[in-house]
């Protein structure tokens, strides 16, 4: 199988999955049984000033269920580690010295002034752990104070609080991006501006679950009242990938290494993550539903689709995609999919035809000589990917390029000449062909 | 050592055969409701199909994607609105419809996985709650003066009086029995309904007001057609079957020779473990009766029972499913034979002698020559129903007929201006809860426009 080990920063984990920073690396008793189960990497839950943070004693966690009640998305309202810090550097120096193959991060999260950052980062560093993850992303609780999301969305301050580390600094620090800002490219630019050798992204968004339908009030409630807490699990996937994508891309940042996160709950994540431009992912959600056993899966899927691929190590996965994303204004416009229904496969359901008929382009069949039969209308049909995107039979409809002749739509002849919107006609601001 | 001479082939029938535990527990829900957890997991199955094949095949129409939807967003009165508004009955047929080949059987999970959404089971989750609980779905328009006399109060002439009630108009139903609900309270397996859900179904549909009832009185007995006629402004026929059809055969009327329709409506009424049931039974018929009454003369403890079809398991009118519910059940099936001879000594039934049959090269049921017998302590006769018109006084004058039964148009009009009919007495019909429902619901919209068309005419 192909070699999954990572070396990221020059820090070496076996694998690329390590835990994010979170209650699944509380304590050492999570962290060892994590490692057991065969995790690469944990990123200790973040530490802060003593004395430790107090936590509410009531709901700190709401889900949004899909079928089955399965989780799609999870937040949480709890705050940096409530433990005292010298118990925690003391797991922390053990956990290291247990299982040296493995990364070891320690999450640190400090207010804006250097003293703490020259006070706390030496002390961390004594344990042995091999590097710091500077949490400048967590929503709730802590930017009410002054930190976490509060640095994160100001690029000043995240170039500030990243060059007070490496400042004290021997091991490598990687900064923790919060998505909740308009832009990722500012705060991925300071963070390596600050010297930071790293960013992961993303943290949790700003978020309410729902309201209590009895009580009305906001749900989960803490003796009546509730706060809002960061969001993640797999409903947040592609906000990452997206900001993953634009730091990998961008000519300012083009070149610092990404730690993924958001959503990864099985290897295909992970795939992704990887191909967008992350070199390792972390994992959160997905261990706090199903437990550490999921590592079984995002193990072996990432190493069998390594070997189909015919890649050798997880390092030739990384960044392969990076190229296919751009700008929409650079898409080529003489390009016509056509959406195709497998009629061996489809079972029927009309869920591509009602959706097309009521909410876009009147392109699918209800019936054909009479009888219930789904099929495309070419003359009608976009390209848009909507029946793809409802068909519960996975791979019965596909979208299928047009190479030659006439799209029956436009009445256009297919063309292999690209064409984007910076050259069309309609286009005010059009350059030259 | 006994001095008395065993007579071995003396009639084994009697009461107590089982402890009444066993009879319980063999006349317990065929299918016991489904937990929360179980309906939603269930309901997350359901596609949302649109213009769904299930509401196609469903003789009601009823919005099934719709009301599974209802359950999968907890508004649980909302599915069931959705339900009963189609079908008032709805309860009853989650429990008795024959999913397997209406709803169930074209569910497009079919396709994808060989296993349909269990649509009965949600319908009856979304609707116990309402007649459990007596919740009130449906109110009555202003009273439209008019009056309208339903004769019958099985589940046609019930869907119908419920109907025409909610549109305002008075209602009168006539029902010869000293209960409503027809089969559904004197046919069905009592495993299918327990705990009186049929007698809760009539109640609540009763409840939405404005529906007389007069049990006890026939047509025909108590009162003619023509009476009816010239006191109501509509009438609507659901008399159902109340005859059997006989074997043909000599020695029909001895003891231990059984209608099993009777059978059942005793069953349904009686305590079960006072029911005299024999050693050995044969039923005759292929249909939902026979199966019904072979299953619960097993359960009320007969050794050995044994159906008998005179034609093959394909064309049995019960589906593959029941019959394999009878099979499981310890009923044994045998097909292609067909009755010739009651084995009748000292005025009772000792068993039947059958031919095996075939299909004739032009398709005709033919026997092989070849006999054999099985013995009996009760034969139960199941093989369809008829209308009693001998005893239905000037109806049978007046109404077209066709096959005995009564000829409707689509809107459920008989041949007679202001008569309508639905339910198995109706000829075409499916022998089916759902769709005499369909009938009494039809026939209720028909003489509501007719009712609404004559007050306009009438100004």
């Amino acid at each position: 199988m192909a070699d999954l080990t990572t070396t990221f920063l020059g820090i070496k984990s076996p694998n690329p999955f390590w835990l994010a920073s979170a209650p699944p690396t509380d304590k050492a008793y999570n962290v060892n049984r994590a490692f057991e189960a065969g995790w690469g990497g944990a990123v200790w839950k973040t530490l802060g000033e003593d004395p430790p943070i107090v936590n509410v004693n009531g709901p700190r966690y709401g889900a949004i269920h899909g079928n089955d009640r399965r989780v799609l998305g999870f937040n949480n309202i709890e705050l940096i580690t409530d433990r005292p810090l010298a118990i925690n550097l003391s797991e922390i120096r053990q956990i290291k010295r247990d299982w040296p193959d493995r990364a070891l991060i320690v999450s640190v999260m400090l207010p804006m002034n250097e003293q703490s950052w020259a006070k706390y980062v030496p002390m961390i560093e004594d344990t042995g752990a091999d590097g710091l993850e500077l949490n400048f992303g967590c929503p709730h609780g802590m930017s009410e104070r002054g930190m976490g999301s509060a640095v994160g969305q100001v690029p000043e301050y995240i170039q500030q609080a990243a060059a007070w580390c490496k400042k004290f600094a021997r091991v490598p620090v990687i900064v923790k991006l919060t998505p909740n800002i308009t832009n990722i490219l500012p705060a991925a630019k300071a963070a390596k501006d600050g010297g930071a050798d790293a960013v992961s992204l993303i943290n949790t968004l700003n978020s309410i679950m729902r309201v209590d339908y009895d009580n009305l009030t906001i749900y989960p409630a803490t003796d009546g009242k509730g706060s809002h807490g960061g969001y993640c699990g797999p409903a947040v996937k592609p906000i990452a990938l997206h900001m993953v994508a634009e730091i990998a891309r961008s000519r300012e940042t083009a070149g610092l290494p990404i730690s993924g996160i958001g959503g990864i709950t099985d290897w295909r994540d992970a795939v992704d993550f990887l191909a967008l431009g992350a070199t390792t992912v972390q994992v959160c959600t997905a261990a706090m539903v199903y437990g550490f056993k999921i590592i079984d899966d995002l193990v072996d899927g990432l190493g069998n689709y390594l070997d189909q691929k015919g890649f050798a190590s997880v390092h030739d996965l990384v960044r392969k995609a990076v190229p296919s994303v751009t700008d929409w204004q650079y898409l080529n416009l003489n390009h016509v999919d056509k959406a195709w229904i497998d009629q061996d496969l489809c079972i029927k359901c009309g869920r591509c035809h009602i959706v097309c008929e009521d909410t876009s382009h009147q392109a699918i069949t209800q019936t054909v000589n009479g009888a219930r039969h789904f099929e495309v209308i070419d003359a009608e049909c976009v390209g848009c990917n909507l029946c793809v995107s409802v068909c519960p039979v996975e791979s019965c409809i596909t979208m299928r390029p047009m190479t030659s002749g006439i799209d029956p739509r436009t009445g256009r002849a297919i063309t292999s000449v690209k064409a984007d919107w910076t050259t069309h006609p309609n286009n005010p601001g059009r350059k030259r062909a | 050592m006994s001095t008395t001479k065993p007579v071995p082939d003396d009639a084994d029938v009697r009461a107590g055969r089982l402890g009444d535990e066993q009879i319980a527990s063999n006349f317990a829900d065929m299918h016991p409701p489904l937990t929360k957890s179980e309906a939603i997991i269930d309901a997350d199955r359901c596609y949302f199909c649109y213009d769904a094949p299930c509401t196609t095949a469903c003789p009601t129409g009823i919005d099934i994607p719709g009301f599974i939807q209802k359950i999968r967003s907890g508004n649980i009165k909302g599915s069931a609105h959705t339900i009963l508004s189609e079908n008032i009955m709805g309860g009853m047929c989650a429990r008795v419809c024959p999913t397997e080949v209406l709803c169930e059987q074209v569910c497009v999970r079919n396709t994808h996985e060989d296993q349909p959404v269990r649509i009965g089971m949600l319908q009856r989750y979304a609707t116990d709650p309402i007649f459990k609980d007596s919740i009130p779905l449906f109110e009555r328009a202003p009273g439209s003066g008019r009056k309208v006399a339903v004769v019958g109060g099985g589940p046609a002439g019930l869907a119908c009086a419920h109907r025409l009630a909610m549109l305002g108009h008075g209602v009168t139903v006539f029902e010869p029995r000293q209960k409503l609900g027809g089969l559904n309270e004197y046919g069905i397996a009592a495993y299918k309904t327990p705990d009186e859900f049929a007698a809760r179904e009539v109640e609540y549909i009763l409840s939405i007001g404005g529906i007389e009832v007069r049990t006890g009185v026939a047509l025909g007995k108590d009162f003619s057609l023509a009476d009816l006629r010239a006191k109501h402004d509509a009438v609507f026929l659901g008399f159902g079957l109340a005859g059997v059809n006989g074997l043909g055969l000599e020695g029909e009327q001895l003891e231990g020779v059984v209608n099993a329709v009777d059978y059942i409506a005793t069953l349904r009424q009686e305590n079960k473990a006072r029911l005299p049931v024999g050693r050995r039974v044969v039923v005759i018929g292929g249909g939902m009766t026979a199966i019904d009454i072979a299953v619960q003369s097993k359960a009320l403890g007969a050794e050995q029972v044994t159906m008998v079809y005179r034609r093959g398991q394909e064309h049995m009118n019960a589906s593959r499913y029941e019959q394999e519910f009878a099979q499981i059940r310890g009923v044994g099936v045998r097909t292609w034979s067909v009755p010739r001879r009651l084995l009748v000594s000292d005025g009772r039934v000792r068993g039947v002698e059958f031919e095996s049959s075939r299909l004739s090269t032009d398709g005709k049921l033919e026997g092989t020559g070849q006999t054999f017998t099985l013995d009996a302590d009760v034969v139960f006769k199941a093989i369809g129903q008829k209308v009693l018109w001998d005893r239905l006084g000037d109806a049978a004058e007046f109404v077209e007929l066709k096959g005995e039964r009564i000829v409707c148009d689509e809107e459920r009009k008989t041949s007679l201006p202001g008569v309508w009919a639905g339910g198995d007495c109706v000829f075409g019909g499916e022998d089916l809860t759902v769709s005499a429902v369909q009938d009494g619901k039809l026939a209720a919209l028909s003489i509501d426009r007719f009712l609404k068309d004559q007050g306009v005419r009438g100004k």
